[in-house]
Order: structure tokens, then C-alpha cells, then sequence
């Protein structure tokens, strides 16, 4: 049996090689059972790794209150963000393990159906989940259906009512969801969207129990979490923690800049902190006391020859051209912002009121649009403009910083699509 | 019924993908709706009490919109808006 607070637990095994179902059996190999899998998952305090660290246990009890009979486990490994690379990770090297998972989800809820959405584009992950299923298909033949979807890979298709609206019609675009608590549906009957990452957990909850479980991580947050860490790194990896590490502790695992200048935490959509933060736990707690959070795992580097508003200005322009073009404040506003940010970065004699533009626009546009999208670059924008706010101040003056003219850029954005290249079905 | 619908408050939401920005809501409720600067509707987030006049306008907008995208929700107390 695994020791409870040994690291790594959801990356054991070698990344690239996966393990295959025997070997997956005896390396998470399990003497004991557990009765009431809902219960166990409830004492755990098993929280969602998609970004919102919803608790699963509240969200698998709501979906299993739903009438359905066809109801369904979907397990969200899109991974939209351009810097996570950790549900590839975890499915390349223990598919089995996020299965399973979504498996005792099904049972909590009563879903007949299991499915996967890994994003087309992904070809290497696609292939390894496949086998995966062949496995088990091999193995039995009752239990849950295991079914693989490839949607289009797109920022915001990683969304759950927009990968839900690609099971039902093919259209990876967020839907209006008014009513709260929303339940989502495909083909009518109920769905519960999770993480794959939140799926791996479940399994390990199911496997060793929530006394084991909690020996890592803090109080409110147990368990173990993924950090995809890139930017001013030797090389972007994808790493483990026990909830709760030090920044400190996590830059030095990732042979990170130990003296960054920034941190941008939990994606393009997230919150940018200062470099003297270091002291501070990875965990929601301790982060939200500067406004920060876990969000969907990603800690990106910002290193001391960057320019944070250059920086900025490349991530905006890059979430603007990803909007779905659907909701009006969305679709001109972002854009609206990325010139606003260029203007800024570029240090030209409308940088000033560029600057205050930017600020109207944030409060403007803020919560207007059908998913979280525009919100999420408000607070990127808002943070920015908070962390950087010398430098901004200098590029509004015209003057721009150093790092400004350097060519070397710490955040990987893709290159931007025209309109007419971009695939949403 | 009619001791609750009296006491209710209401305010208008919109369907941010169904909107097109025709700018109608504005036209018929401008105290209610502002427009932002490429013509779609911000709405005030204060609740419209039950015998406030600017309900009817509220109700003349929701009927005037070209695309359906407005609706009259009646506000819960408990419920934080998003």
C-alpha cells in the first residue's frame, strides 16, 4: 500500500509511460474498502482542480438527487489554458487512475456513461486514454461505458456549458445559464463535469479513504495538487505538491527563478503577485489574503529583465482573440482592452489615457458576459495594473521600461488565429 | 398572490448571446438601462420595487426587444446576484 504522505501520489509512475491496468492495480493496490464512496468523499474534502475548488462532494450529491437514467460522468481534460499541461501529464501517466475515478463518481450518481473529453489537438494524450479504455473493455463486460470525445481545443471549450453544448450540437460555445444552482444536460438528461485531475482524486479517495487522504494538504484543502510551472523555469514541468507548500517550495521543486519578479497564479484568467509574496502557501487560504487563488494550477514565472505590462498586453490580446464572439462586451471589450494594453506597452503619448480607458473598461464590461471569460482578463488586467503599477506609471510617461525592448518573452502564447481559422466544431 | 407580488422587487436580466445591441432597452427604459460604448445594455443593479413607475418601462422593454434577450426576474432576497 502507498504510504499516505508520500509524494508523489497522482504522477506515480513514469511520465510518457503509462501504466497499464495491472500495473496500475499493483502499485495503487488496496486492502481495504470502502462502504459508502459518497460519505468518504465527503469526510476527504476532495475540491474540484478545474479552477473553482468546488467541493465534489456537494456537487456529486446535487447530480445524484437529479432524476435521469442516462445520466453521465464527463471528465474535463480540454485544458484550455496555454500554460497547464497537467491533466496530459496525469493521463500519460496514470489514465487508469482518472478512470476510476470518474468510475465511483458514476456509481455515486448513477451515471451509465463515462466520458472523457480530451482536446483534439492533443494527439499524444488521445492515444493513451484510448488504450486505457481498450484495457478495460477487455477486461469486462459490465459496468460503465467509457467513451472518448476530442472537441476542438479552444480557451474557452474547456468550459463545462460549453463542452456540454459540444456533446449536444457540436459547438464548443458557452451557453446562458441563468438559473442557480445550474445542472447541466446532454441530450436531456443530467451531467456531472470534473476535472480530471478531481477524478484522480476521487480515485484515490476511493481507494485508500479519507483518513489516508487527508495526511497531505491543509485543513480546508487535503490532498496533493498539480502545478503546471513555466515561464522563468529551466524547462516547464508539471509537478506535485501537497496542498499547502510554501511559493518557495514550489519555485525550487520546478528549478524556478528563486528571485522572480512576479507570479502569474492559476492561468491566464488568474491573478499576477508580486515576487516578495514567496512566503506565502499554495493553497486557496493563505493566497486569497492578496486576492489570489489556486485557480486551474498554473504558476507562471515572471523573471526580472520581464516587462509585466508587455507581458500583459501579449496574454490580453491573446484571450480577446479566443472570446466566442458571442456576448457584445465580450467580443468588442476584450479586444478594446488588448489595444488599450498596447498603447501602454508600446509607451506612446496615449498611454495615459489608455491607462484610465483601461480602468473604465474593467469596470464596464466586468460580469457582463454569458461564461467567465471577460471577467477572468479583468482580474489578469486589474492585478497587472496593481502589481506592476511602477511600471505602468513609466510607460505612461512615455518612458519604457527595460525589460519593455528585451525579446525575450516569459508567458507562451499562441499565435493568434484570424476570425475565419478559428475551428469551434 | 397579491400580498407577495406587492411586496416583490424585480430587475431586468439579459441574455448577453442573444443580445445584439439593437440599444431598444434603452430607448424605453433609459433610467434603467445606460448603454456602454459599442451600443449593449448595462443594467442597474438596484431591484425595481412592485409599485415603482420605471416597472412599466422595465415591462415596455422587455416587449420591445428586438431579440428576446430581456426578461423581468423577480429578485430573491437570499439570493446574491452574480
Amino acid at each position: 500500500m502507498m504510504r499516505a504522505d508520500d509524494l508523489p501520489r497522482l504522477l506515480r509512475g513514469t511520465p510518457g509511460t503509462p501504466h497499464t491496468l495491472d500495473e496500475h492495480n499493483s502499485v495503487f493496490a488496496t486492502t481495504t474498502s470502502i462502504p459508502s464512496p459518497l460519505e468518504e468523499l465527503e469526510a476527504a474534502g476532495v475540491f474540484g482542480r478545474g479552477g473553482a475548488a468546488f467541493p465534489t462532494a456537494r456537487k456529486a450529491r446535487l447530480l445524484r438527487s437529479q432524476r435521469g437514467h442516462h445520466k453521465s460522468v464527463i471528465v474535463n481534460a480540454m485544458e484550455g489554458e496555454p500554460a497547464s499541461h497537467k491533466d496530459a501529464a496525469l493521463l500519460s501517466t496514470n489514465p487508469h487512475l482518472v478512470i476510476d475515478g470518474a468510475e465511483i463518481l458514476a456509481s455515486i450518481i448513477g451515471a451509465r456513461r463515462v466520458v472523457i473529453c480530451v482536446a483534439r489537438n492533443n494527439t499524444r494524450v488521445i492515444a493513451r486514454v484510448t488504450k486505457a479504455i481498450h484495457e478495460r473493455e477487455r477486461r469486462r463486460s459490465r459496468g460503465v461505458d467509457l467513451v472518448l470525445q476530442t472537441p476542438p481545443w479552444r480557451y474557452v471549450a474547456g468550459e463545462e456549458s460549453a463542452l456540454v453544448h459540444w456533446l449536444n450540437d457540436n459547438e464548443s460555445l458557452p451557453q446562458y445559464r441563468p438559473q442557480r444552482p445550474n445542472i447541466l444536460h446532454v441530450n436531456g438528461h443530467p451531467v456531472l463535469v470534473d476535472n480530471a485531475e478531481t477524478c484522480a482524486n476521487v480515485a484515490l479517495v476511493g481507494r485508500f479513504g479519507a483518513e489516508w487522504y487527508r495526511a497531505l494538504g491543509t485543513e480546508r484543502h487535503p490532498g496533493s495538487t498539480l502545478v503546471s510551472v513555466t515561464g522563468a523555469v529551466e524547462r516547464p514541468t508539471v509537478i506535485e505538491v501537497a496542498v499547502g507548500t510554501p511559493l518557495r517550495s514550489v519555485l525550487s521543486l520546478a528549478n524556478a527563478d528563486p528571485a522572480p519578479q512576479a507570479l502569474l497564479l492559476g492561468g491566464y484568467g488568474g491573478t499576477w503577485i508580486s515576487g516578495e509574496h514567496l512566503e506565502l502557501t499554495y493553497d486557496n487560504e493563505s493566497l486569497a489574503s492578496i486576492g489570489a487563488s489556486v485557480g486551474a494550477g498554473v504558476v507562471a514565472v515572471l523573471g526580472r529583465e520581464g516587462c509585466g505590462v508587455v507581458e500583459t498586453e501579449r496574454v490580453v490580446r491573446w484571450m480577446a482573440n479566443e472570446s466566442a464572439r458571442q456576448c457584445g462586451p465580450c467580443a468588442f471589450g476584450l479586444p478594446a482592452m488588448g489595444e488599450d494594453l498596447a498603447q501602454m506597452s508600446a509607451a506612446t503619448r496615449d498611454a495615459k489615457l489608455a491607462h484610465e480607458r483601461l480602468i473604465e473598461r474593467c469596470a464596464e464590461i466586468m460580469g457582463r458576459g454569458a461564461c467567465h471569460h471577460p471577467d477572468g482578463v479583468i482580474r489578469l488586467v486589474r492585478s497587472a495594473l496593481d502589481v506592476f503599477a511602477e511600471d505602468f506609471a513609466a510607460h505612461d510617461r512615455g518612458e519604457a521600461c527595460v525589460g519593455a525592448g528585451s525579446t525575450r518573452h516569459f508567458l507562451s502564447v499562441p499565435r493568434l488565429e484570424h476570425e475565419g481559422e478559428l475551428i469551434w466544431e | 398572490m397579491g400580498v407577495k407580488r406587492r411586496l416583490a422587487a424585480f430587475h431586468l436580466e439579459v441574455d448577453p448571446i442573444a443580445c445584439d445591441g439593437f440599444g431598444h432597452c434603452h430607448e424605453l427604459a433609459p433610467e434603467l438601462v445606460a448603454l456602454d460604448e459599442w451600443g449593449y445594455p448595462i443594467i442597474t443593479p438596484e431591484p425595481i420595487g412592485a409599485s415603482d413607475p420605471a416597472l412599466t418601462s422595465a415591462r415596455y422593454a422587455v416587449r420591445g426587444c428586438p431579440r428576446q434577450a430581456l426578461r423581468l426576474e423577480r429578485v430573491k432576497d437570499a439570493e446574491s446576484r452574480r
